[in-house]
């Protein structure tokens, strides 16, 4: 039986009626046609599918849409504002911060939420604020100095 | 006409943040799961639950009723494609024909059985539930050793021994190496099977034109032209009316690099249904069924003079193949076996190789394929002769290496190194630690009852694959520049790049050979109907052989623009300078973009030149190229509870000249953190069932941000003579120097105990058990 639900993304709204199984990474994916948020392995280890859930950081892989119904999501094709990157976005850039780029949207998240709790976070609080998403790619040393980097910048 | 030119600044050597990166920051980016085509179905795969089964039956009728259910298929199905292609040829080599789908026995947990596709992702997965396949279990095999020792199960019937190949390959003379050995120190090394773990998993959509005949494949993959050849090859489809496009890849790997049963399912599957299919990999479904790497049982010998003079090294390598054949499979182990005599003088080694099938999901090439198992391997054997000898580990190292006058130098595996100055990244890493003062430390730290290592790996690798001669389908690359009629400029390359950074290495290039804004360089790969043939990215083959076909192409270029410049400037002596034409004795110039119209607008020629700014070229590499570097990692081991800290990691890698040093430090950092994943936490586990006990990554342990160190990482240059760019290859580097820098650590910071050998991964566990046994063990 579908249910309907409305949801607030990226400050846009969306109304479907959906399967109550259908997970939220799935209908941002595929219903809501926002594939910035990947899915890398649908156990809530990765976190390629990162977003903001009413500010919140959270896996939409482990969530189903109707959990969201009435609330705010934000994804990484959220962040930019005006055509302007956010200083998290700007730093990744930068500082290398990225190669293939799969887990890139999720890990700016994850930063975005890390940044928010902690605005000068130490690089052992770097770490272990991103230890919910998985890079393959980078070794983190370049993701780690993306998040100094915009830290220091948001301070200064 | 303008009179003056400033030369614009190279762009050869430069921290320049990457052209790709805007799409990927924003989520902008197109990966293979993000594709949606009109009347697009999915499919979901049944797969083998056992290591080894007969299939007894299988009922697709439950199945079939399901809602939005198009089609099943089975092995009857597609009994007459072509085989999973291996390019592997060995001698004697036993290749099991690799249905795309099983037939009447599955060999692996994850065999594919059955295809389901439907209108819907979720309704092909519950489809796929409903198929009922009748198994009766065969006993399995899963470690190699015990697979080719007798009374094994068979993972093939026909071939009882398990055994896949051997293969031996000797240099120099052995014999008389270890009959002039004054000590001989013997170690059984394991590198243990890893999972490569692209964070985008495999995926394939299958487009079928019926009124053309044709077929376009998106695929995840690092090889898009290959895939294309030996695709069209299991369809028995025509090639040219095959196209492959890689949208954005998110990693490989080597993982990649191949050719699975899925892409050529769902290619025959959107021809069946006349609707295009997509197929996207889970996670579970990419640990059981892409390749693995490692995979290795590796006995050595070394024999050396008491003086520490290396004579000769022995190994017996055991190769974990898994039940099939992949596109490499066989061919990996004999890379190991090149690798044998690392930076090191002695001539004389022998390998022997077996291959030993097991119910398992075939080994194939890995970052590193081969090189790091052989790295591990020689970086133990050197530390043990060091411990046996009483030697200081770097001192034997220095002993031992290749000196820089005997470059080019012939190796006792038949390589000829192109060139290289082993001391001085190593010195320079022995430097950066201060390798005295850590030593004295270490010997307080001792006396205090406190556990510190501290270990090195020198190590070599060979990059640049490779000459044609070498590589079974080529080892060329091509590149094809265009300059467009308003003087931009378009690079398209053979290879894949998929997170290597070439859009903007390239891009750099071309700067600099044109004179033009990076910003007006497009470079464009991965897409068969538009890109010349070409071989695609592994092997850290992108740069060194895309880039060098790319340089060529730019200097034909770049004469038939001087012609044009000439023919507008009236004159005969001009140049190139900063993307203009400058006439030397007056100083006159005409742009890139009055070259560039004159070229296509063609109104006047210069004498034997065709219209238009279009330049191709294959480049042929002459050889292989050879990095190499030093790796120095200092730990300190808990004694209570066996975890390891990493207290630093300096690496000094020389990987000839440097295009761009931002992503050549990316390249490093990420290589080493798949090294330091093998040494510390990762394993593939199967169970002797066959089922993979790390199944997914809630098991399998993935280096995360808070288990990496600070990578301290800085190079030497020195050139290669190999290929035009002086370049040599950053892909696999960080992977081949760092796992036996951290083992030869650990080992050190455990030799009070008298610990003499660890197999990888160093789990906590692992440690403290052997501080509890006092090394007995």
């Amino acid at each position: 039986m579908k249910r309907q639900i409305s949801v607030t993304i990226n400050g846009k709204p969306y109304s479907h009626e959906v399967e109550p199984r259908l997970l939220l990474i799935h209908y941002l994916r595929e219903v809501a046609g926002l594939t910035g948020p990947h899915i890398g392995c649908e156990t809530s280890i990765c976190g390629a599918c990162t977003v903001m859930l009413d500010g919140k950081a959270v896996k939409s892989c482990t969530m189903f849409a109707v959990q969201a119904d009435g609330r705010n999501v934000l994804t990484i094709e959220g962040l930019a504002q005006n055509g302007t990157l956010d200083p998290l976005q700007e730093a990744f850039w930068n500082e290398h911060a990225l190669q293939c780029g799969y887990c890139t949207p999720g890990m700016i998240m994850t930063a975005k939420q890390l940044l928010a709790d902690n605005p000068s976070p130490t690089e052992q609080e770097i770490r272990h604020g991103l230890e919910g998403n998985l890079c393959r790619c980078t070794g983190y040393q370049h993701i780690v100095n993306a998040v100094k980097s915009a830290a220091a910048k948001a301070g200064a | 006409m303008a009179t003056t030119v400033t030369r614009p600044e190279t762009k050869f050597g430069k921290r320049v943040r990457r052209q790709e990166d805007p799409r990927l920051i924003t989520g902008t980016a197109t990966y293979l799961d993000d594709l949606k085509v009109p009347g697009m179905h999915h499919a979901c795969i049944v797969r083998s639950p056992h290591g080894a089964a007969r299939i007894k039956s299988i009922s697709t009728t439950a199945a079939a009723a399901m809602p939005g259910v198009a089609a099943i298929f089975t092995g009857a199905d597609i009994k007459n494609l072509g085989p999973v292609p291996t390019a592997a040829s060995l001698p004697g080599l036993r290749v099991p024909h690799h249905h795309l789908l099983a037939q009447d026995r599955v060999y692996f947990v994850g065999h594919p059985v059955a295809v389901v596709v439907a209108t819907d992702r979720y309704l092909a997965r519950d489809a796929a539930d409903a198929v009922e396949v009748d198994y009766e279990p065969l006993p399995a095999v899963t470690d190699p050793e015990k697979a080719i020792a007798p009374g094994a199960p068979p993972v093939h019937p026909e071939w009882p021994d398990n055994v896949a190949f051997n293969f031996h390959q000797e240099g120099g003379d052995i014999a008389q190496a270890f009959r002039d050995a004054e000590v001989v120190v013997r170690q059984r090394i394991t590198s243990q099977r890893l999972i490569p773990t692209a964070m985008e998993t495999r995926g394939v959509v299958a487009e079928w034109r019926a009124g053309e005949k044709s077929l376009t494949l998106h695929s995840s993959t690092q090889i898009p032209h290959l895939l294309r050849t030996l695709v069209a090859g299991i369809l028995g489809m025509p090639e040219h009316l095959l196209r492959v496009i890689t949208p954005e890849v998110g990693g490989g790997f080597g993982s990649k690099l191949n050719v699975y049963a899925e892409e050529a399912l769902m290619a025959f599957i959107a021809r069946q249904i006349h609707h295009p299919v997509k197929w996207v990999e889970s996670r579970r479904e990419n640990f059981t069924t892409t390749i693995h790497g490692r995979g290795h049982v590796d006995y050595f010998e070394l024999a050396a003079k008491r003086d520490g003079t290396m004579l000769g090294l022995k190994l017996k390598l055991i190769q974990d193949i898994g039940a099939y054949h992949q596109l490499l499979t066989a061919a990996i182990p004999t890379l190991s076996v090149l690798m044998m005599p690392g930076l090191y003088r002695f001539k004389n080694i022998s390998a022997d190789i077996v291959g030993a099938f097991t119910n398992c999901v075939a080994t194939d090439a890995y970052r590193g394929a081969g090189r790091p198992e052989a790295t591990h391997g020689i970086e133990r054997m050197v530390d043990l002769l060091a411990a046996e000898l009483k030697m200081d580990p770097a001192e034997l190292r220095l002993k031992n290496f290749v000196q820089p006058e005997e470059f080019p130098f012939p190796t006792a595996t038949g390589l000829a190194y192109d060139s290289g100055d082993y001391a001085k990244p190593f010195r320079k890493a022995l430097a950066q630690v201060d390798y005295t003062k850590l030593r004295q430390e270490q010997e307080e730290a001792r006396k205090a009852g406190r556990l510190m290592g501290i270990g090195i790996s020198t190590y070599g690798e060979i990059c640049a694959m490779g000459p044609s001669i070498a590589l079974p389908a080529g080892g060329w690359e091509s590149a094809t520049v265009k300059i467009e009629p308003t003087g931009k400029v378009t690079v398209l390359t053979g290879a894949s790049p998929h997170g290597q950074g070439e859009e903007t290495t390239f891009a750099q290039i071309v700067a600099d050979e044109l004179g033009v804004d990076m910003n007006d360089v497009l470079v464009v790969h991965g897409d068969t109907a538009v890109v010349q043939y070409g071989i695609g990215t592994f092997g850290s083959r992108g740069t060194a052989v895309g880039g060098s076909a790319l340089y060529c192409a730019l200097q034909t270029l770049k004469e038939k623009l001087n012609k044009f410049g000439a023919m507008l400037l009236k004159s005969d002596n001009v140049s190139l300078i900063g993307g203009q034409c400058v006439d030397a004795k007056t100083g006159k110039s005409v742009t890139f973009a009055d070259m560039a119209v004159a070229a296509y607008h063609a109104k006047q020629l210069p004498p034997d030149t065709q219209p238009g700014l279009v330049a191709t070229h294959f480049w042929e590499p002459p050889n292989f190229t050879f990095p190499f570097g030093a790796h120095i990692v200092v730990t300190d081991v808990d004694r209570d509870t066996g975890e390891i800290a990493i207290r630093r990691y300096v690496c000094v890698d020389d990987i000839g000249k440097i295009i761009n040093p931002l992503i050549v430090d990316g390249q490093i950092h990420g290589g080493v953190a798949q090294g330091l994943g093998q040494a510390l936490y990762e394993n593939a586990v199967y169970d002797d069932n066959g089922q993979l006990m790390t199944g997914e990554l809630t098991d399998y342990a993935l280096p995360k941000a808070h288990h990496m160190p600070y990578i301290e990482s800085s190079h030497t240059e020195t050139p290669s003579p190999v290929n035009p760019l002086g370049v040599k290859g950053v892909g696999e580097a960080g992977t081949i120097g760092c796992s036996p820098a951290v083992v030869n650590s650990v080992v050190d910071a455990l030799a009070p105990f008298g610990v003499k050998h660890i197999d990888m991964p160093l789990t906590p566990e692992k440690v403290w058990n052997l501080i509890q046994q006092g090394g007995r063990a």
